[in-house]
């Protein structure tokens, strides 16, 4: 089974190596010459494979830009599926190199996984899914429900603490995967199936009639989804947090995928900055000069990475809210390229 | 040569062998732990003793999300146990019956058991399991049009809900009362064979046996009054309060690694019975026994000695396939122990280990339990 033999190559590495794998995964990325990304086992929106077997979604553009700004070629990705108990096991045995599966950032994940969160590329909180014909109108009214999740998420305790804290009963069922758990819900073994909110809206896309469903009002948790990689690598680390930092000041300077290559020839010194033509800040990160030209020539910027995969332009249809810029009412803020 | 030595040469050189082994495993330990530090990914077992804070829908011994990752491990260890026993039980009993319906001389009887071989040995496990959990129990009416009897008993696809019992004053006379029945007829059989062999006249048991198990509890029932008093479970919001319920997961996965195995039972147990020489058959009607009794008392006897060995094995498979329980969300070991408590603590070589040494320690002890069972047979037997 992939768990163990992920666990045995983890004690394997971290038994048999005098120096653990950290050091050095710019290096060993090049040499390689494909990143190696994990992300989820099929969430519309985030990382889902299309009908061709291409990978897209937000999680997913994250591993694309890293490639276009270390290889120049966005194409250069090997994607792992994994599922949310896998996930970590796979970063800590250096099975990939980045870890983007719509994780949520906590203390005892940034401190007890030997990982680093490198940013948020999502802000989402949980919430649950109901069947309209029940006549739920809040979550204050599902005492004694039967509630649908996937187990190796935080959303299993999430919904503990919630319960528990309004005095409510529930019975909670934990399946390996998000498919598991949507079926059950689907066949009506659970009133309710409960995730991030993301999540909720991609999930409903795969049941029969998606209209039948809705999401209650409650937000019961903050859910910062964002990417990790393996503690002791600070040069790693600083790329992967400057990739996603380089698409939101992207969008922020009005930067995008179409006139990326004619605002590169402009003389506004803080242009000049971000696009490498004054200055070498891309080589101080371990990249090349024009680092942020070849990111959004490949993904965009955020802005359009979001509209495509789970915004306006895509099925999911989520609105901004939270994920807007900061100076558009939203709270996505990168520390300015200079 | 190696292993060949005799006396001391020999003992020393083993010696050496074992303390080199157990110094390359303390080295590897060591290393590992120290290379975790460096990467301060967390290690230890200290873990085991932190609240857990996240629920778990099959709890037999009691739980609550303020428990310790310990409790948590023993629920999932109780689960496993009990999910594994009772399908041991229902697939042994499932597997003798079509074995014996496959070797019957009856042609529908033996066809009908042996389509139900070929059928379900040859499908995936984990399909069976969703089959049963998904188009079987899936399909059963939400709890508010739940298909009851008498008002007390509901069938839906959250379970089955039955009446609970709640300990009256009569409570202990009934179970003493059906302890000394149930010894008693355990007894019964040897009294009839002593007798058999002394006198020469058998004695039919079985009426005894159902007057003693009837009888017994009556009585003290009658004296002290009723034992239990039934809590009967009703409908309340979206599920039912009061009662007992068994969940729709456990029936779903035990009737799949029941009637999984049981294809394979059938087929030991029938090539056990036919590596007896079909003299002993024809010997025991020549006796005047008849069939069953011939099975029962000749054949099975001799069978079992080839049978249990293989037999073992699938009792071994039952168990450890139990863990595919997180496909439908039964909270078995795997699931609760190996998978949610994994991801929150992230402790993975600590909880892989602990779960892997139960898994050696169940089917250790499986084995141990089945080799005494085939030695007190053999000997027996005056094997």
């Amino acid at each position: 089974m992939k768990r163990v033999s992920l666990v045995l190559s983890l004690a394997i590495v971290a038994g048999f190596t005098t120096q653990a794998v950290n050091a050095q995964t710019l290096k060993t990325v090049k040499d390689r010459g494909i990143l190696s990304c994990g992300v989820s086992q099929g969430l519309p929106g985030f990382s889902a494979p299309d009908d061709k077997g291409n990978w897209t979604g937000l999680d997913v553009d994250i591993c694309r830009a890293i490639a276009a700004a270390v290889f120049d070629d966005a194409t250069k990705v090997k994607f792992v599926p994994l599922s949310a108990k896998d996930r970590f096991t796979a970063l800590q045995s250096g099975e990939i190199d980045v870890l983007s599966r719509n994780t949520t950032w906590t203390v005892s994940r940034d401190t007890s996984l030997g990982a680093n969160f490198t940013g948020v590329t999502y802000y989402d909180g949980q919430g649950f899914l109901v069947k309209k014909s029940l006549k739920v109108n809040s979550a204050l009214e599902l005492n004694s429900a039967s509630i649908c999740v996937q187990t190796g998420t935080t959303n299993e305790q999430n919904v503990a603490d919630y319960f528990k804290g309004n005095n409510m009963k529930y019975e909670v069922i934990a399946f390996g995967t998000a498919d598991e758990a949507i079926k059950a819900y689907e066949s009506g073994r659970c009133d309710v199936f409960t995730s991030d909110v993301s999540q909720l809206y991609a999930q409903r896309l795969k049941l029969a009639t998606p209209a039948d469903h809705g999401v209650l009002p409650e937000v019961i948790s903050k859910e910062p989804l964002g990417p990790l990689v393996r503690h002791g690598d600070d040069q790693w680390f600083d790329i992967v947090k400057w990739t996603l930092f380089a698409m939101l000041n992207a969008e922020e300077l009005g930067i995008n995928q179409s006139n990326v290559l004619e605002m590169g020839k402009s003389d506004k010194p803080e242009l000049k900055r971000v696009f490498g033509t004054d200055g070498n800040l891309g080589e101080q990160l371990g990249l090349t000069k024009d680092w942020v030209t070849r990111i959004v020539k490949a993904v965009g910027n955020y802005g359009e990475s979001f509209d495509r995969n789970v915004g306006a332009g895509s099925k999911l249809g989520i609105a901004r809210g939270l994920n807007q810029l900061w100076n558009k009412g939203g709270i996505q803020y990168a520390p300015p390229i200079r | 040569m190696l292993g060949g030595q005799s006396g001391w040469k020999g003992l020393i050189v083993q010696l050496l062998f074992v303390a080199a082994l157990a110094w390359i495993s303390y080295a590897i330990v060591d290393n590992a732990r120290d290379n975790l530090q460096n990467q301060r990914i967390a290690s230890g077992f200290g873990f085991m003793s932190q609240t857990a804070g996240f629920g778990v829908s099959q709890t037999l011994i009691p739980y609550s999300e303020s428990d310790s990752y310990t409790r948590v491990f023993l629920v999932g260890l109780v689960n496993t146990l009990v999910v594994s026993v009772i399908g041991i039980f229902f697939a042994t009993v499932i597997g003798f019956m079509v074995a014996l319906g496959r070797l019957s001389p009856n042609w529908l009887l033996s066809r009908i058991a042996g389509g139900y071989v070929e059928l379900v040995r040859n499908l995936p496990l984990l399909f069976q399991i969703l089959f049963w959990y998904l188009a079987v129990l899936g399909s059963l009416p939400n709890p508010r049009q739940s298909v009851s009897l008498f008002d007390s008993f509901f069938l839906s696809n959250r379970g089955i809900v039955v009446p609970s019992p709640i300990g009256q004053a009569g409570l202990g006379a009934f179970l003493i009362a059906v302890v000394v029945a149930v010894i008693a007829s355990l007894l019964l059989p040897a009294y009839a064979r002593r007798r058999l062999f002394q006198t020469g006249k058998p004695l039919t048991v079985w009426p005894y046996v159902v007057g003693l198990l009837i009888g017994l509890p009556l009585i003290a029932v009658l004296i002290f009054g009723k034992p239990v008093h039934f809590e009967i479970p009703v409908l309340k919001g979206f599920n039912f309060a009061g009662g007992s319920r068994v969940a729709p997961e456990f029936v779903a996965l035990t009737l799949a690694l029941s009637t999984y195995t049981a294809a394979f039972i059938a087929e030991i147990v029938r090539a056990g019975i036919q590596s007896v020489h079909k003299g002993q058959m024809e010997a025991g009607a020549s006796l005047g026994l008849s069939r069953g009794s011939t099975l029962r008392l000749v054949v099975v006897p001799q069978a079992l000695r080839v049978i249990l060995p293989p037999l073992t094995n699938q009792y071994l498979n039952l168990t450890k396939n139990s863990s595919l329980a997180v496909a439908i969300g039964y909270p078995d070991l795997f699931s609760v122990f190996a998978g949610t408590t994994l991801s929150q603590t992230g402790q993975a070589i600590e909880i892989i280990a602990i779960t892997m040494g139960v898994y050696l320690l169940i089917s250790l002890v499986t084995s141990a339990l089945m080799s005494f069972y085939g030695w007190r047979i053999g000997r027996s037997m005056g094997a």
